[in-house]
């Protein structure tokens, strides 16, 4: 009963309802839903919405994704909509730049953005820099995606952040959501941009499941790209941070709370245009600042950060330098215990935040 | 010259109608010309075909016209490029086209406006058949705002509809091409794309990575691959296991033009897009031509070439000198005629190069502007944090 409820409610197809796992209801009408499955509700929503939009990628149609982000749709939509290709990064992602120079709306996966750098001339010298230098007579629509950054046990050439890479070049947006929210209302907007727009997801997520509420399980909701969002309030120091790092930051906050610390932590979801004035905001309010990301520390995201806020207003209202929680500064390495010291852990950034404030 | 100006510009309008001698007779007063011949041409080495392109191109003296004034447009647009070159006007990269004239007049004859195109950076040739006037070309290689492109790209990137550049990577464009090519086919309008290439670029992985993927889904996409015999320095031999470069696309049937004669391309180019139109998938054509200037106008071509061999191709295979040949031969038109053809061109060269040389530059609030597309105005750093400067979509 309470399943047929759903169906008539969200407007989903039933299909897609029963190929979701993690299903339960609340009382307020929203549902818990994974990572996964918000982007694979985005991406249908926008297939269905709009004929031009198409995905093309390595096992994304007759696998239903490697990472099953694309279950369903080549079921649904076909040959034409969802293009399984060879293995040649550079060819594919080339073919998906120019098909959107002519007019269509390509989704163009890449198992892993690792991958991408075999691709990614085509990225940046194809599809960010041409409206530039065609001052304005060629857009490119399109929207890179796949996971980004450290996975489980899968060693140094499958685990780099590639989110400062990308951020550095004008011309792309960049956008790293965190939970499903995010991750559905973000792809939703990129696949609508006109832009070039870098969508860099997180494996170790895709299986999370947040609750969505009603309006974002609506077919029309999208997030802005370029604002960040403040996931948690606090008066005492400003947390900033993007993608998974963000539920480890609300994490270290739940427990510092208990100690009478009260960290403000903002979810950049955007990279490329990075939202300065929201986290200027933070930190003119709580004095303290500590960025926290998975990749790596020099010319970061969080070295970014750090530099903005130096040169702009909220300067002079630190009280401690500006603190970077990053990923340790070496190749991902494989054994478990020496990958989970690869990466910031809750300790760390509760270490940090500690260090900052001086307690 | 004004009965001469006359004749010239009804046929340039496209005037001669099925009474075209007639029209023609009263305005020359002296003998006919004629309307149209059929000349010989070249056979094609085919790859993986049962038959190449007919042996026979029919010309009419309206085209022939239209091809000798392009070509020469053409030409005498690259030598003035070279001349403001040389006087510094224009800077950076300058990739002069002179030679290949009728490989990008005789593509264009075999395909329509609404086909799509795409090239490398040897490509002010494609940027003029392809809807660019000389103005906005010359001004875009002298870097005012009445350029192509605002100023804002430069020699490797000028852009027309249907036009996708000038590209500046090598072999970037080819899979771009067959992007195009998969949106032809995916919007159903039964047009194709052309996309070109070097010998040079020939032996990138993407484009056997591209020959690949469009074989595989059969994408409306005719390669072209214009072999000049040197990639910048190395001569084909160099470079190459195989310098058969028609053959490279492997599965992909193929054909070897000579790319000097403008009629061979335009009856190779039909051949390829009719191929392409009838659903059977990519087709790749090797054009084998010259460049007489060198790779680029830092390059001054012979240390790895002869001045001999340059001046051998000038003398014996020049593909405007060719046509013109084959026109006078054939009665087509008069000396006369083609000098006042070459009198116009000069002209509008000199224009185009006046305003590209007197057109200011692009204003400075320009600097930040199309970054993003379809975006209200958003802030861009400067070179310090202090300068805040405005980019308009």
């Amino acid at each position: 009963m309470a399943s047929l409820r759903w169906i008539v409610r969200s407007g989903k197809n039933a299909v897609s309802v029963v190929l979701r796992r993690e299903i339960h209801r609340t009382a307020s009408a929203s549902l818990q839903v994974t990572v996964r499955d918000a982007l694979n509700q985005a991406m249908d929503e926008e297939l269905e919405r709009d004929d031009r939009v198409f995905l093309l990628g390595e096992e994304v149609a007759q696998y239903d994704g490697a990472y099953k982000v694309s279950r369903g749709l080549w079921k649904k939509y076909g040959d034409k909509r969802i293009i399984d290709t060879p293995i040649t990064e550079m060819g594919f992602a080339g073919i998906a730049v120019g098909a959107a120079m002519a007019g269509l709306r390509p989704i163009c996966e890449f198992m892993t953005f690792n991958f991408s750098m075999q691709a990614i001339d085509q990225v940046i010298n194809s599809a960010a820099k041409t409206y530039y230098m065609s001052a304005g007579l060629q857009p490119v629509p399109i929207v890179f995606r796949g996971p980004n950054g450290a996975s489980a046990g899968v060693a140094a050439q499958h685990s780099q952040c590639f989110a400062a890479w990308y951020g550095h070049c004008p011309g792309l947006k960049v956008v790293s959501p965190w939970n499903s929210e995010d991750a559905k209302g973000l792809l939703k907007s990129a696949i609508r941009d006109d832009n070039p727009v870098v969508f860099l997801e997180n494996e170790l997520m895709y299986g999370v499941a947040f609750e969505m509420s009603e309006e974002v399980l609506s077919k029309e909701f999208t997030i802005p790209i370029g604002k960040a969002k403040i996931e948690r309030q606090g008066n005492h120091i400003s947390l900033v941070s993007h993608s998974r790092m963000v539920g480890h930051c609300l994490d270290a906050a739940a427990v510092l709370a208990k100690e009478g610390i009260e960290c403000e932590v903002i979810n950049l979801r955007t990279i490329r245009p990075l939202d300065v004035e929201t986290v200027e905001a933070s930190v003119m309010k709580t004095n303290h600042l500590v960025t926290v990301e998975g990749g790596w520390p020099q010319f970061g995201v969080g070295a970014e950060i750090c530099a903005r806020i130096m040169e702009g207003p909220a300067f002079n209202y630190l009280d401690a330098p500006a603190i970077r929680v990053t990923g340790v500064d070496i190749p991902m390495p494989y054994a478990k215990i020496l990958e989970d010291n690869s990466v910031p852990q809750i300790k760390d950034i509760i270490f940090s935040v500690k260090k900052t404030l001086n307690v | 010259m004004q009965k001469m100006l006359s004749i010239i510009s009804n046929v340039l309008r496209g005037t001669a109608s099925k009474n075209g001698a007639r029209v023609v007779l009263s305005s020359r007063g002296y003998a006919d010309f004629t309307q149209q011949a059929t000349f010989d041409i070249k056979k094609c080495d085919v790859h993986k075909l049962e038959e190449g392109p007919p042996q026979e191109a029919v010309l009419t003296r309206e085209e022939g016209l239209q091809y000798y004034r392009t070509m020469q447009m053409m030409r005498r647009m690259e030598l003035k490029a070279d001349q403001l070159y040389k006087q510094k006007i224009i800077r950076g990269f300058c990739h002069l086209y002179d030679g290949q004239e009728a490989c990008a007049v005789g593509i264009e004859a075999g395909i329509t406006l609404s086909d799509h195109l795409i090239t490398a950076y040897r490509a002010h040739g494609y940027t003029l058949t392809r809807g660019g006037t000389v103005r906005e070309i010359l001004a875009e290689l002298t870097g005012r705002r009445g350029g192509i492109a605002k100023g804002k790209g430069g020699s490797m990137h000028m852009y027309t509809k249907n036009f996708y550049g000038g590209n500046g990577i090598v072999g970037a464009q080819v899979p771009l091409g067959a992007g195009v090519a998969l949106a032809c086919k995916y919007l159903g309008k039964n047009e194709l794309c052309v996309s070109l290439y070097g010998d040079g670029a020939a032996n990138q992985g993407q484009i056997f990575e591209t020959y690949n993927m469009a074989a595989l889904w059969k994408l409306p996409c005719i390669f072209v691959c214009e072999n000049n015999k040197y990639g910048m320095g190395t001569a084909v031999e160099r470079a190459a296991a195989s310098t058969d470069y028609y053959k490279r696309g492997d599965f992909i049937p193929g054909l070897r033009v000579d790319g000097m004669d403008v009629l061979c391309v335009r009856e190779a180019t039909k051949f390829a897009a009719d191929y392409c139109r009838s659903g059977k998938g990519p087709i790749l054509m090797e054009l084998q031509t010259y460049r007489y200037h060198g790779h680029s106008m830092s390059d001054p071509g012979v240390s790895y070439r002869t001045r001999e061999e340059i001046q051998e191709v000038r003398s014996k295979s020049d593909p405007i000198s060719m046509l013109k040949d084959r026109m006078l031969q054939n009665n087509m038109a008069s000396v006369e005629e083609l000098k006042e053809i070459d009198v116009a061109v000069r002209k509008e060269i000199e224009d185009a190069a006046q305003f590209a040389t007197t057109d200011p530059e692009p204003p400075l609030e320009e600097l930040c502007n199309h970054v993003y597309s379809s975006e209200p105005p958003i802030d861009v750093r400067g070179t310090s944090p202090w300068s805040k400067l405005k980019s308009h979509s």
